[in-house]
């Protein structure tokens, strides 16, 4: 009895205070500091000290990796996992919805994304709207709920859509639209979004005015609060962030422009299959782009799409990265294997390519003071790779978050006879419970 | 003397022939809030408990039955239903407690579209889906034909509710039986029953909001919405001279008398997403569904929501493909879910049950079995079909227990409630006795 208390206590207190980590023998590849054959030393969730040679603190956890990689976790820059719903596509401009409402904690793509190396992802809103939901980060804590999710700190972000997706939603061409959606062509869009704009600032005005009266002493009666037009004054005042679906240069360039004429900044262009033919235009501005490798194609708009956008974009001197668009974590299994290929096309080096999955989609979202290369004073939010994690053999082994290991290829394999013999005796249960139904309702028929 | 006779006739509605009191002598009397008596007399006077005790006087003029192996005990409850309100009886059946499904089946976009439809809700401020200010109190009709079925099954009390839409309607408390509908309604409004419909959201064309972070962005806009209203009619009416007059607005009204709300979750996850929204709206919440509750309970006794827990456990389809294999989740939920109650009170949850989705109300003892099974007490389990509800809609002081002074709605069994071979022998509904229909096979199975 004594035992097991002192026994509890004493794991309480591990919990408190988890014992270092040291991932010894690795091939680190710290993405901004180089590689090298080495380990690094984890601590209170952060990167500690990385290095041929770390100090190891005593009752130290330690992992040998000999003849493994180790990586910064994958940021997948845009994906549609882990929500319960994707578009409020009912309105052209729906920013009043939130994707944080519908995180769901349980879904198992999580677990898949983890298992693929990611550790940090952008749940964006889709792309039926001119300007759709607001997006988060969140980090795969695989088992927490959906507050434990969120990456904290990260900055709100608003999703944006040019082009087909916009313009079929409203067009009426969905044979299951009853009622033509303003707007159905990408005038209507630009228009659109202007207008939200200038409503937006009516409304910024409108409180500016009632603060200042409130401020002088004035009588006023506050305006009526509109959270469909608060998350785009937040994006005139700067507070939050801007995602824009585009694809082709025309619609780059309307929306960059727009951006500019109205006075806000565009954070990132998302997929900008064309960004190539408007590299410097993109540069100018200030945007990134969240593009796909080599998908073309599969409909009108993706047209001049080519695996050489990301490395073509690269070289002029955008912020490229690459994302999964995952609905149930299927590329973003192997976002790896994704950046490999700008060195087929286009002929980035290894950390180039690396680069494009982890801290690139950093500097994107702006965490990358967080996460996004194996830097002292990082999150200790690490992949370890088989193989090379270019390579399309390689197997992701462990990952951490926060220094805690989410993701172990060991235990999942060895936890899997449990599971199945879990599940045999549920369904046996099941069909006993079935059994005494039948025995205590009789299905009774007329004789 | 005319006034004299008005005002009699307002207090006492039910007047006309008095009739005499009644009594039930020498059974047990399980009082649920004291202790179960193992040989008393009830007294009923009025359609009120006039007394209850091992040693009470019997008046003269009593109608007496002998309790002799009788159990009597409150009327059971249904804590969330639509029971009496006839055209809910034609809807698709009863709630489904989850973020993703509802009780309202978006229509069906046909192909040519209906000049005479509203258009599609552009945001918020539409009012969708919303029928807030609608009272179950003023829907409800003694007619309802499913009436019978509850009180032959002990039934004699519902929360019932409007079931259409996002912002459904108020709830009111019944007595499932009365001469006119008047008499049914026991307390209203009792909350807002709220329900998430699903949607494509790809642009159905069904408009706002097709989807559950549009319905969540809805309802926190009408709770802002319904807060200006409130200030602003305040303003307007302290100066209404010199001051345009704020537009009437119905959902916000009923939103604004809503004492709680009602919201569906039943995986625990989903319990956690709707308790966060509660708290941003500042709204006594009250969680319904709540199959998942067992892993959630600590989340619930944090945020002190009560539960209304349904009792139509989750099973597998009857038509689902043999071969299709099911996740563990699946499993663990459908094994686990009984399991709820007991840990709902071990953690000091409030719960009370509903029928939910039964289409038999006799088989809900059946499924409150179930739950006993997994570990509820049985003092438990009759509170939970009792007192609790009652406390939870706030009308503890007229029923769900049987003590002096409250509502005589009783229920006399023939033994253990939870046996199956106790029979409901009768009940008392506002102090007058109906017996229980002779249990016909249900329909389906007699067409056959």
């Amino acid at each position: 009895m004594k035992t097991g208390l002192i026994l509890s206590l004493a794991l309480a207190a591990a919990a408190f205070a988890a014992p270092p980590v040291v991932i010894q023998n690795a091939k680190v590849l710290t993405v901004t500091k180089g590689t090298f054959q080495g380990s690094v030393l984890i601590q209170d969730g952060k990167i500690v000290e990385a290095g041929e040679k770390v100090m190891v603190p005593p009752g130290a956890r330690i992992i040998d990796a000999a003849g493994q990689y180790l990586m910064p976790g994958i940021i997948d820059a845009h994906t549609h996992i882990a929500s319960e719903s994707t578009n409020e596509g009912s309105i052209s401009v729906s920013s009043m919805a939130r994707i944080e409402d519908a995180i769901n904690p349980e879904d198992i793509s999580i677990y898949r994304a983890l298992a693929g190396g990611v550790t940090t992802a952008h749940v964006l809103h889709g792309s039926a709207n001119s300007i759709g939901g607001t997006t988060v980060v969140l980090k795969m804590r695989w088992t927490r709920d959906a507050a434990g999710l969120v990456f904290e700190g990260a900055r709100p972000g608003l999703k944006f859509a040019l082009g087909e997706n916009p313009k079929r939603s409203g067009s009426g061409a969905s044979p299951s639209r009853t009622t033509p959606r303003y707007p159905a062509t990408r005038m209507g869009i630009e228009d659109v979004i202007r207008q939200a704009f200038v409503e937006a600032k009516q409304y910024q005005q409108a409180w500016g005015d009632y603060q200042a009266k409130v401020k002088s002493g004035v009588q006023a009666t506050p305006p009526r609060r509109d959270l469909k037009l608060e998350p785009i004054v937040e994006v005139l005042e700067g507070k939050r962030m801007t995602h824009v679906h585009a694809y082709r240069a025309d619609e780059i360039l309307m929306m960059l422009r727009l951006a500019e004429e109205l006075g806000f900044k565009i954070h990132s262009l998302e997929h900008g299959l064309e960004g190539y033919k408007v590299a410097k235009e993109i540069v100018a501005h200030g945007a990134g782009v969240s593009t796909f490798s080599d998908w073309w194609a599969y409909k009108m708009e993706a047209i001049d799409a080519i695996p050489y956008n990301a490395a073509l974009m690269m070289r002029k001197g955008v912020l490229v990265s690459l994302n999964s668009d995952d609905l149930n974590a299927n590329l973003s299994t192997r976002l790896n294997t994704e950046a490999a290929k700008t060195m087929k096309y286009g002929g980035l080096n290894e950390t180039e390519a690396l680069a494009l999955i982890t801290i690139n989609p950093a500097r994107q979202l702006e965490i990358d003071k967080r996460v996004g290369s194996i830097e002292p004073g990082k999150d200790a939010d690490l992949v370890i790779y088989d193989k090379h994690p270019l390579s399309s053999f390689a197997r992701v082994q462990k990952v951490f978050i926060d220094g805690e290991m989410y993701f172990d290829r060991d235990r999942d394999v060895s936890g899997r006879a449990e599971r199945e013999v879990r599940k045999k005796a549920l369904t046996d249960r099941q069909k006993e419970r079935e059994k005494e139904q039948k025995k205590s309702f009789p299905t009774r028929r007329p004789s | 003397m005319k006034h004299a006779m008005l005002l009699l006739s307002l207090v006492l509605p039910a007047a006309g022939a008095d009739p005499p009191p009644l009594a039930i002598r020498n059974a047990r009397v399980v009082t649920v809030s004291g202790p179960v008596l193992k040989k008393a007399t009830v007294v009923v006077k009025d359609g009120l408990i006039a007394a209850v005790g091992e040693n009470i006087d019997v008046p003269k003029d009593a109608w007496v039955i002998e309790g002799e192996g009788l159990t009597v005990y409150p009327g059971l409850i249904d804590a969330l239903s639509n029971w009496g309100i006839p055209e809910a009886a034609a809807l698709a059946p009863a709630p489904a407690a989850s973020g993703r499904t509802s009780t309202t089946p978006r229509p069906a976009p046909s192909a040519t579209p209906d000049p005479s439809a509203p258009p599609p809700a552009q945001g918020p401020e539409d009012r969708p889906s919303n029928t807030s200010w609608q009272r179950a109190a003023d829907l409800v009709k003694p007619t309802d034909r499913r009436l019978e079925a509850a009180r032959s099954a002990g039934f004699t009390t519902a929360v019932t509710f409007p079931m259409t839409g996002i912002f459904a309607g108020q709830g009111a408390v019944i007595n499932l039986a009365g001469e006119k509908a008047q008499q049914m309604v026991v307390a209203s409004p009792v909350g807002q029953y709220l329900a998430f419909p699903a949607g494509s959201g790809f642009g159905g064309g069904g408009g706002f909001p097709g989807s559950l972070m549009g319905v969540f962005a809805y309802i926190r806009q009408l709770n802002i919405d319904a807060d200006y209203y409130r200030q602003a009619r305040l303003e307007y009416e302290k100066r209404p001279a010199g001051a345009r007059r704020p537009d009437y607005d119905r959902a916000s009204e009923g939103w604004l008398e809503s004492p709680r709300i009602l919201l569906p979750a039943t995986r625990a996850m989903e319990i956690d997403r709707v308790l966060r929204l509660a708290a941003e709206v500042k709204k006594l919440a009250v969680v319904y569904g709540a199959h998942e509750g067992y892993k959630a309970a600590d989340l619930l006794k944090k945020a002190g929501a009560p539960v209304l827990m349904s009792l139509k456990w989750p099973e597998k389809a009857r038509d689902a493909d043999p071969d299709q294999p099911e996740s563990l989740r699946t499993l663990e939920l459908r094994d686990k879910a009984p399991s709820t109650p007991a840990a709902l009170a071990k953690a000091g949850v409030k719960f009370a049950f509903y029928t939910d989705k039964i289409d038999r109300p006799r088989d809900a003892l059946r499924a409150v079995r179930r739950a006993i099974d997994a570990g509820l007490s049985v003092d438990d389990a009759v509170r939970a079909l009792t007192l609790a509800a009652a406390e939870i809609y706030g009308v503890a002081g007229q029923i769900g227990s049987i003590e002096a002074g409250k509502i005589a709605n009783l229920l006399v069994t023939s033994g253990d409630l939870f046996q199956e071979k106790t029979q409901v022998k009768f009940v008392l509904i506002d102090g007058v006795k109906f017996e229980p229909a002779p249990e016909t096979p249900p329909a389906e199975e007699v067409a056959r």
